[in-house]
């Protein structure tokens, strides 16, 4: 295998669907790779396409013009390997947390479904509330028992959509830090849309801007920021420039 | 708080036998008051005896079954062909916006006016009444079933793709379980439905069951049996409906966990 290859590459990919008016473009010309192990973030105005583009990636939705791949092959529909987490925790009613986290593997009839799904619940914090439904959970929990829906059959890339978009400033902060304290360990890739500036400096390695409708990237950022980072990183000059950096190429 | 929410639930409690109650105390005293031949409105007295009679020679029982039968046929009949056309129609909604009309419009003609059609077409038997109560419980089922499966979030849709879910593992894991709160609410009507259409069915043309023991009763002037037939039917219904909103206590837990309904029996 080679490892020097980007692990996802978005080649000149534009996207367009039809509505009542005719074509509507949101994508335009966007190319990027992500290689592997590195967390992304998008950032962007909303309504920008930044969702459009994770379901691209994801497979869920066909590209109008360019390619994407992954690990070399062509996305060309929902794929293994690809843990997707979406704005809402979107869990199964019916089910209990731990139900919910064993899906992806009962899917493939992996006999381990249960087993594995119980140690994903103790990683993302939620030992004990095993045989909760969704209902009784807060958001930031529901939030988590979707991460370990996410990460349970071993991803190669997880995919967030603006995963802490419904929750409240305080629990949005605390899911952050869960979140690279889970990536610290798994080191998975991940490509996170989010349209939150401060959020997206604390969390990734590199954080890309969408323009305005149909959207190209206007910004490839590094963020330069030694890990494993500390909420206090914030309150950095160096991560008030890069936030007014950001904010710059979001406004214009 | 929670104390005056005790006593006004015990209250709920006591208030069905008390209405009951009040409502035969009633019966009672306009019979008296009125002094109404038995054959125009016999006493609640006077029904209680004939019901005896009627279970002893088990006149009841035989009637009962025969109508009982009829309506689980036709119920069963009904809710399948329901529910396999409303699954269809809502994975095409080409066809659905086509037969929508179609469907609307029959289920306008009087299921009392085709009765007599279908008795004449299939005779006074068994089949007959089974398709007037397939007929009658199947409206409320396609729409429920359709209305469900419309229900279920798309953002559930997509993560099963994103899973790659086979199309069975979609139905059964997602939409089956997803669409039952609507559907069983639809079963809870078609059930009680079913029971009407037997006995439309009946009244029609019959020679056995409760309708037809409803006009035996009129055609001697036993007006007592017409009220042990409607009472019995009145008792089938429930007794259906119980065993749907049972179901629904088996079947949608995780439901009943966070909004108990109130439709149901004495829950709360």
């Amino acid at each position: 295998m080679v490892s020097n290859a980007p692990l996802l590459s978005v080649e000149k990919v534009s996207a367009s669907f039809a509505d009542r008016n005719g074509q509507l473009a949101v994508l335009r010309n966007v190319s990027f790779s992500v290689p592997r192990g590195q967390f992304v973030c998008v950032l962007g105005p909303s309504g920008a396409g930044k969702s459009t583009l994770l379901r691209l990636l994801a497979g869920l939705l066909p590209a109008s013009r360019g390619r994407i791949l992954f690990a070399g092959q062509a996305v060309q529909g929902p794929q293994a390997g690809v843990g997707l987490v979406f704005q809402d925790a979107n869990l199964m009613p019916w089910r209990t947390a731990l139900d919910n986290v064993a899906l992806p593997l009962e899917l493939r009839n992996d006999p381990d479904a249960i087993d594995r799904a119980w140690d994903m619940l103790n990683l993302v914090g939620l030992r004990g509330f095993e045989q909760a439904l969704p209902s009784e959970l807060s958001g930031g929990m529901a939030q988590r028992v979707a991460i370990g829906r996410a990460l349970v059959q071993d991803p190669q890339l997880l995919l967030l959509d603006e995963p802490f978009g419904s929750l409240d400033a305080l629990t949005r902060e605390k899911m952050g830090e869960e979140l690279l304290r889970i990536w610290e360990l798994e080191h998975k890739t991940v490509v996170m849309v989010t349209h939150d500036i401060h959020e997206a400096l604390y969390l990734a390695d590199r954080v890309l801007v969408l323009g305005r409708r149909p959207a190209s990237i206007k910004l490839d950022m590094q963020v330069k920021l030694a890990r494993p980072r500390k909420l206090a990183v914030r309150y950095s000059p160096a991560f008030g420039r890069m936030a007014a950096r950001l904010r710059a190429a979001i406004e214009n | 708080m929670k104390n005056t929410q005790d006593h006004s639930e015990r209250l709920t409690w006591l208030l069905g036998p008390a209405v009951a109650a009040l409502a035969l105390l009633a019966w009672e005293l306009v019979v008296r008051v009125t002094q109404l031949p038995a054959f125009i409105l016999p006493a609640p007295g006077a029904v209680w005896g004939r019901l005896l009679i009627a279970v002893q020679d088990g006149t009841l029982l035989r009637h009962g079954l025969v109508t009982l039968q009829e309506v689980l046929l036709g119920l069963a009949i009904g809710v399948l062909a329901a529910a396999l056309l409303g699954y269809w129609l809502a994975r095409s909604p080409r066809w659905e916006r086509l037969l929508a009309p179609f469907v609307v419009a029959s289920q306008s003609v009087p299921i009392v006016a085709i009765a007599p059609l279908l008795v004449i077409w299939f005779g006074p038997g068994l089949l007959s009444k089974t398709l007037i109560c397939a007929l009658i419980v199947f409206f409320p089922i396609l729409i429920n079933t359709i209305v469900g499966l419309h229900s279920v979030p798309q953002e559930l849709r997509d993560l099963m793709r994103s899973l790659q879910a086979s199309r069975a593992q979609t139905f059964r894991l997602l939409e089956l379980p997803a669409a039952l709160p609507v559907f069983m609410g639809g079963l809870r009507i078609g059930a009680t439905l079913s029971v009407i259409g037997a006995v439309v069915g009946e009244l029609v043309g019959a020679d056995r069951g409760l309708g037809f023991l409803i006009n035996v009763g009129r055609g001697q002037y036993d007006t007592a049996l017409v009220f042990v037939a409607v009472f019995a039917l009145v008792a089938l219904a429930l007794s259906l409906y119980g065993l749907v909103v049972l179901a629904e206590r088996r079947w949608l837990w995780w439901q009943q966990k966070s909004n108990p309904s109130s439709f149901s029996y004495g829950e709360q």
